[in-house]
């Protein structure tokens, strides 16, 4: 409790200080840090692995190799970067060895041209979503995205589901700038083409085809 | 503009990441073009609906479970360091 109230007196809120007080041993700051992410850490896994237990691991291990590892965090990048940075790497190692494949990475079918030319072009339904009860939306949503290559849907979940800009998905992921632009572009026209079989307008001509 | 020119700066449009002339010519393309315009319209939806419903929220229970485990491991690794030092 001394503790708790000491930080809060020395203004300890930032990102950066709990990081410098966990790395001389305070694992209540530590903890203050698993509390702020592990939200973001364990949706991150889920959309990697698609696999509850493993994501659940993925979190556990994560913030683990995280702790371990504080002395090596330099502080030029924001500690929630370099944690998304493990925990992807994790999350994409449960993966391989689920699917006992070792070849599953980042990589993975960049070079496909699903989706690169739109084929689907009937418009939506004007608010689409409402058309499912919200367990049947979140199946739909689930599948859908399940249907993209690791690497695709890893750069969308980051930009798109999480919010991050495109510098820090290239550093969370080691890619570049353009290589996270194609593949955003790529993950966003597959799951529009996808998902344009649940949502596209039901009335008359252009949905009817 | 050509409709693979428009999609090649979708991206950047629905990010608006874009110069302002660049936007007039792309506006200026979906004017005329429908099917690019639903293209556009529809990416935007996709957007939205996985950012509006997150399909993997970690429920409060399991967040408390692995919260646990997680100090558990680190404690654990704190105390190996210590006595090694």
């Amino acid at each position: 409790m001394e503790a708790i109230q000491k930080r809060a007196e020395e203004g300890i809120n930032s990102e950066l200080a709990l990081v410098q007080a966990a790395k001389k041993g305070d694992l209540e700051a530590f903890s203050d840090l698993v509390r702020r992410y592990d939200r973001n850490i364990f949706r991150i896994a889920q959309h990697i692995t698609h696999n509850e237990e493993d994501a659940q691991d993925v979190v556990q291990d994560a913030f683990l190799k995280a702790y371990q590892n504080l002395d090596q965090f330099q502080g030029n990048s924001k500690f929630y970067t370099w944690l998304v940075r493990i925990a992807v790497n994790e999350a994409l190692m449960r993966l391989r060895r689920r699917r006992n494949d070792r070849t599953v990475s980042l990589d993975e079918d960049v070079e496909t041209e699903d989706g690169a030319i739109p084929r689907e072009v009937a418009d939506w339904s004007p608010n689409p979503e409402q058309l499912y009860g919200t367990s049947e939306l979140g199946d739909i949503l689930k599948k859908t995205i399940q249907g993209l290559s690791p690497g695709f849907r890893t750069v969308f979940v980051l930009r798109d589901v999480e919010g991050l800009s495109t510098e820090e998905t290239a550093e969370m992921l080691g890619l570049s700038i353009p290589a996270v632009k194609s593949r955003l572009l790529r993950a966003r026209l597959q799951l529009r083409e996808r998902l344009a079989k649940y949502f596209k307008s039901k009335k008359g001509g252009d949905g009817q085809r | 503009m050509k409709c693979k020119e428009f999609l090649q700066e979708l991206t950047d449009y629905l990010d608006g990441k874009i110069s302002d002339s660049l936007r007039a010519e792309l506006d200026e393309h979906l004017h005329w073009c429908h099917e690019c315009h639903v293209v556009m319209n529809t990416t935007k939806k996709t957007i939205e609906i996985y950012r509006d419903n997150q399909i993997y929220e970690l429920p409060d229970d399991l967040r408390t479970r692995l919260h646990q485990a997680i100090m558990t491991k680190c404690r654990g690794a704190h105390q190996g360091k210590k006595s090694s030092h």
